[in-house]
Order: C-alpha cells, then structure tokens, then sequence
C-alpha cells in the first residue's frame, strides 16, 4: 500500500464518518430535543408525539441502523482501496 | 410451590449455570485471561458487551427514572445508547487494531509517556471502583427483598461467584458467563412487560404498546395523552412534554454519550473479537442487544406510571376520580410497604391516599420500629416515619425502584415471573461487577505491575498477579459494598464526568490527530479532568465529604442551569482545547510514533 492511496482511504473514512454523526446528531439532539416541542404536534404508529418518540425509541432505532451502515461500507472501503485484513 | 422457594430454585439454577461455565472456560495465558484469547465470536461479544453494560441501575432503577420523570429521562436512554456510535466509529475498530490488553496501554505507548499511563490507570480505577460500589450494593439489595436473606450474606454469596469466575477465568470466563447473564436478564425484563402491554393495550410488543390506544380499542384514548391527561389533572408536569432546560439535557446527554464511549470496560470488551472488521460489527451487534431493553424500559415506565396512577386515583368504577383508601389498596401496595419503599402519610387524616406533585416530607423514609425492631404501624395499619413533613398536599412516597421491581405483582403475573425479575436483577449485577474488576485489575497487574514496576515479569507470573489483582478488588469492592461511602450515590456523576473529560479525548486524538504529542495529552487530561472534578465537588462537597459543598445543589446555582452530571462534557471540550493547543506549540511526535498513529488507522497490515 503507497502512502498516497492510504491518504484517500482516511479522507474516505473520515468522510462517511463525518456524514453517519451528522445523521447521529440529527436524530438524537436535533429530532430528540432541539426540534421535540415542534414535532411533537405530529403524531406516528398511533399515538407516539414524533418529539418524544424520537427521543425515547426512534434515536436508538437509527443508532443501530447507523453502526452497521458504517461497518458494511467501511468493510467496502477496505477493499477498494485494499487495506483488508490478509 | 411458595415464592420463595421458587425464587431460590430459579436464582440457584442461574448461579449452577454460572459456575459450569467458569469451569468450562478457565483462563491459561495472560491473553486468555485479558482478552479471552482475541477470539470471541461479534455477536457474542455483543451480548457479553450488553451483559457488561446494563447494570442493576439499569435494570432496576431506569424504568422508575422514565416513569417519574417523563420525557427527561430521554437524557439517559439516549445518552447511554448514542455512544456505541461514538465508539463504533471513532475508537472501537482502531483500538482493537493496535491490538494490546488495555486502555492505559495504548495511552501510554501512544503518548510515549508513562505519566500518560498513569493518569489513565487513576481515571480507570476511580471510575471502576465507584461504579462496582453500586453493583455490590445492589446484589446485596437483590438477595435481602427476594430472598429475605440479610444483606451482608447476599453480597458474599454474590463475591463469591464473581471469585469463582472472575479469578479462574479471566476475560473469557467473564465473556462466557457475561453472555448467559445477558439471556437471563433480558428474559426477566421483556416478559412482564409483554404481559403488561398486553394487559394495558391488547398488543404484545411494548414498543408499539406505548404509542397505541388504552385496551386496543380505537374509540379510547391513546396511552400516552391518557396517561399526561391524569398527570395534569392531578398537577403533575405532562408525560411526554420537556420539564428541564434545554442546554442542560442537551450537555447531559452528550456527557453521557462521550462518556459511555470513554469507558474502559467497555472499550476492553472489543479487544476480544478477532478482526478489526468485527470489531465494528461487534458493537453494532452490542447495541442490538442493549435497544431490546432500552426501548421496552420506556414502555415499562410509562406503563407502570399509569397503573400506578390508575390504583391510587381510578378513573372508573364506584370510587372514581377519588383518591383510594388506604383500606382499599390491593395487596402489592402492602408487601411493597413492608420493604419500606411505598410510604403513606395522612397529613390530612382523611385515610385516603392523597397524591400530588412534590415529596411528602424531607429525605428517605425513615420508618418508626417497635421495642422488638418491628415497623410500627398506625391505626388503619400504615407505616409511621420519622421525618419531617413538607406542607404540599402530597401524601405519597414511591421509590423509583418499585416500578420494576413490583410490576409482575402490579399485572398479577405468575410467582416464576418474579422469581425470573430477581435472577435478572442480581444478574444486571453480578455481569457488570465482573466487567469492572476486570478492568480494574488488569490495569493493575498489565499496567502497574508489567508495564511500569517489573517489565521483566514471565507471562506466567503476570497472570499470576492479575488473579490476586483481581481477587484484592474483589474484596476492597466488598467491603465498600458492606460499608459505601457517603459518595456511592453520586457515582454516575463520577464515572462518566471522568470517562468523559479524560479518556475518552485521549483515545479519540491519539487516533485522529497525528499532531497531539506527550506534553498535550497529558495535560489536556489533566485539565479537563481538574475542571470536571471540580464543578461536581463544587456542588457535592470536596471528594463527597458532607458538608463541604461551596454551593447547594440546584439547578438555580449552576452554571448556566449545567448539572454537575452533565459537565463532563464541557470537561471534554476542555481537554481536547488544550491538548491540541499545547501541542502546536510543543515538538511534534518522533516518527514512530506517527507511524503507530497510521498502522492503527488501517485494518491490514501497513508496507513501507
């Protein structure tokens, strides 16, 4: 592996870090308590505010979503640039 | 077949399971014993990781905090889940690449300072050891009300596995037992609330029970909006709507998120997969396992509130929109009295349970005994206290625990559910205790021993001392269970405010920022961990001694309404400030060093 290719392998990295926390940050302290008051007047799978739900289920749901986008794609990235494990 | 017996057959079977697989799973080699040989399977690691995380606070006391605090609560379902991101994508996979026993190692190699290594292993062992105080005490807890055995007996039969396994097996009999914990625990905890969502709302799932309509029935009203309807009737703050203030639930839950990812017995549980690769997987797979309870606990608690509201204030029925008389309480509000966490005091001796917003008097129960250590007991046959009245209408003190703790009782489940509820508990227990010796003790006999004192040591003679390591913090946690400090309490603060503003930085620029050298590192820890230590003594008194507070404790001191619980991450910011800071000004690190840095930021191996 040049230095060069593992320079492009951390910027891709760093990357779709920087886009998956957006998403963290958005679902937890956006959609879970900056925006709550405001969602709140919207209402899903029944009766759930969409404020609190996002900060009581809809949060978690997406954490766990969002760990395993992160670990296929980097499994992806890995190989393109071919940094895998033997 | 009794309750009791029933309980001591389901307990006695878990411990039975618990010590087969110590003996099944002995450790032979200072890896085994450190890292169970690298060699745990993801989804495993993901159930002892969720074993290894949800303690007794989380399986008891966490529904009761949701159900009286509503939706700001959502600080610690949100905060002690968003951090696996954190770790998954910020330090789990790199950690796990540079492939050592533990987290001060890889501080003090990254840092190429042993100070570094030093003021990891302090910020590893306080946090540890306040936190394991609260396991111990909670298996004692678990032992006393299930099996009405004393306290101190409880929590020496609980040492005593956690002896047998920890000791003889290291990090892969805690792994192996961690996983069976982890299927007893999250058994106990769904199914009384399977049957509860049922009960309440016609749906099995309590997930999707939370947001549907009372009995199933669409002319009712949803749970939710009945549930805020009785609060407000009755002058509570609504359910579902935001009490506290902004910032401060925003920083609490980010001190709980940075800290989560900062904490090293849990970081140490992703050094035991066998790739990079599954290293990231590993905590995706951990935090599956963790949701299964985080997003039933908030159906559990809203629930259990409006059972809670439905009996001492019914809305239907001969004596609706009245508050019960005590004679009239069904049996469970009488047992739980016996333990002392229900109490009712007639201030206005009408015999009905008035309930309202507030505590009804100052403290924690203090309840009257007889000249033969019985609880005195009232004319109608409640409970007497000590303490001093508040002169709110309230009558009735609920301990947050109960809310789990009686819930099979509440939806009149079966006595093996409950049985089931008390081996989950003093599982939540004993698995995280194990976690935390662990760390403790390998920082001990890894760091300490071989790393600083006698680098020389033979693997053998290092795992030697990591048993007796992990054996004298067996008994030192023992003893802080039998007598805690008055600080014991304010353990979560601790923990996480430290995890927070020290490790957590540390590894996360030690990875990402090749620049950050010794010098910056040790004091951006060093500071941020000064500025955290110190605004929770400014509140909770100087190292927790009573009385020693520069300013009460509430919400109209703080800094900017910041609780001393939410500060770590204000420490954080601090620390990686003065880290980066200090090192542009400082000499960059040798060239190994950087070369560590990029060997650790690729999963294969790195040809130069």
């Amino acid at each position: 592996m040049s230095s060069d290719s593992g320079g492009e392998y951390w910027k891709a990295n760093i990357r779709l870090v920087l886009g998956c926390l957006v998403v963290w940050f958005v679902v937890s302290y956006g959609c879970g308590i900056l925006l709550a008051p405001a969602l709140n007047s919207i209402h899903i799978l029944g009766g759930y505010p969409l404020g609190f739900w996002f900060a009581q289920q809809g949060s978690i749901y997406t954490f766990v979503v969002l760990i395993f986008f992160y670990a296929w794609r980097m499994n992806q990235l890995d190989k393109k640039f071919g940094v895998q494990e033997d | 077949m009794s309750l009791q017996l029933m309980t001591y057959l389901v307990v006695g079977a878990t411990f039975g399971l618990y010590i087969f697989i110590a003996i099944k799973a002995r450790a032979a080699t200072t890896g085994e014993f450190y890292v169970a040989g690298k060699g745990v399977h993801p989804v495993l690691n993901g159930m002892a990781t969720g074993a290894d995380w949800m303690s007794a606070a989380s399986f008891i006391s966490m529904a009761g905090l949701i159900a009286f605090k509503g939706y700001d609560a959502s600080v610690f379902l949100m905060g002690w889940t968003g951090g696996y991101c954190l770790l998954a994508m910020l330090l789990a996979p790199y950690l796990r690449k540079y492939g050592k026993f533990t987290v001060p190692e890889f501080i003090g190699d990254r840092y190429y300072s042993n100070v570094a290594r030093v003021v990891a292993v302090i910020c590893l062992i306080t946090a540890s050891l306040t936190y394991v105080i609260g396991q111990m005490k909670g298996i004692g807890v678990a032992f006393s009300r299930f099996l009405e055995l004393p306290f101190e007996t409880g929590l020496f039969v609980g040492m005593a596995i956690v002896f047998f396994y920890a000791v003889l097996g290291g990090m892969k009999g805690v792994t192996y037992t961690q996983i069976a914990q982890y299927c007893v625990l999250i058994f106990a905890y769904t199914v009384p609330a399977v049957f509860i969502s049922l009960h309440l709302t016609g749906t099995p799932v309590p997930q999707l029970g939370l947001g549907a309509h009372m009995g199933g029935d669409p002319n009712n009203l949803f749970l939710l909006d009945k549930l805020d309807k009785t609060l407000v009737d009755l002058g509570f703050h609504e359910y579902t709507l935001q009490k506290g203030n902004t910032l401060n639930i925003f920083l609490y839950t980010l001190s709980l998120m940075i800290g989560t990812a900062g904490l090293p017995h849990v970081i140490t549980r992703f050094f035991t997969v066998p790739k990079v690769k599954d290293a990231r997987s590993s905590v995706g797979w951990s935090l599956v396992f963790i949701a299964i309870l985080y997003t039933t606990a908030p159906a559990v608690g809203a629930m259990a509130r409006l059972n809670l509201m439905e009996t001492i204030h019914p809305t239907t029925g001969a004596e609706a929109n009245k508050f019960i008389k005590y004679q009239d309480t069904p049996s469970w509000f009488k047992n739980w009295e016996g333990t002392h966490l229900l109490v009712w005091v007639d201030k206005n001796n009408d015999g009905r349970i008035d309930y309202a917003a507030g505590d009804p008097f100052k403290g924690k129960p203090d309840v009257l005994k007889d000249e033969s250590g019985k609880d005195k007991r009232g004319a109608l046959g409640q409970l007497l206290v000590k303490n001093e009245l508040k002169t709110n209408k309230n009558e009735l003190y609920v301990d947050k625990d109960i809310m789990v703790l009686a819930n099979p009782e509440i939806a009149k489940l079966p006595n093996w559910v409950i049985a089931l509820v008390a081996a989950g508990g003093i599982a939540a227990a004993l698995s995280t205790a194990a976690g935390l010796l662990l760390a403790i003790s390998s920082s001990i006999s890894h760091d300490l021993l071989k790393g600083i004192v006698a680098p020389n040591m033979s693997d053998k003679a290092e795992l030697m001392a990591g048993r007796i390591a992990m054996a004298g913090a067996i008994c030192v946690a023992g003893y802080f269970g039998l007598h805690p400090p008055g600080f014991a309490a304010q353990v979560v603060a601790l923990a996480f405010g430290l995890a927070a503003s020290s490790i957590f930085p540390a590894l996360m620029m030690g990875i990402f920022v090749k620049r950050v050298n010794n010098i910056g590192a040790v004091l951006g820890m060093l500071s941020g961990l000064g500025i955290t230590l110190v605004y929770i003594f400014w509140f909770k008194g100087w190292f927790f001694i009573p009385g020693t507070a520069m300013a009460a404790n509430t919400p109209a001191n703080w800094f900017l309404g910041i609780a001393p619980e939410a500060f770590g991450a204000v420490g954080a910011l601090v620390n990686f400030i003065v880290a980066y800071v200090i090192s542009g000004i400082t000499p960059a690190p040798p060239e190994h060093i950087q070369h560590l840095v990029e060997d650790i930021r690729v999963p294969g191996v790195v040809r130069r």
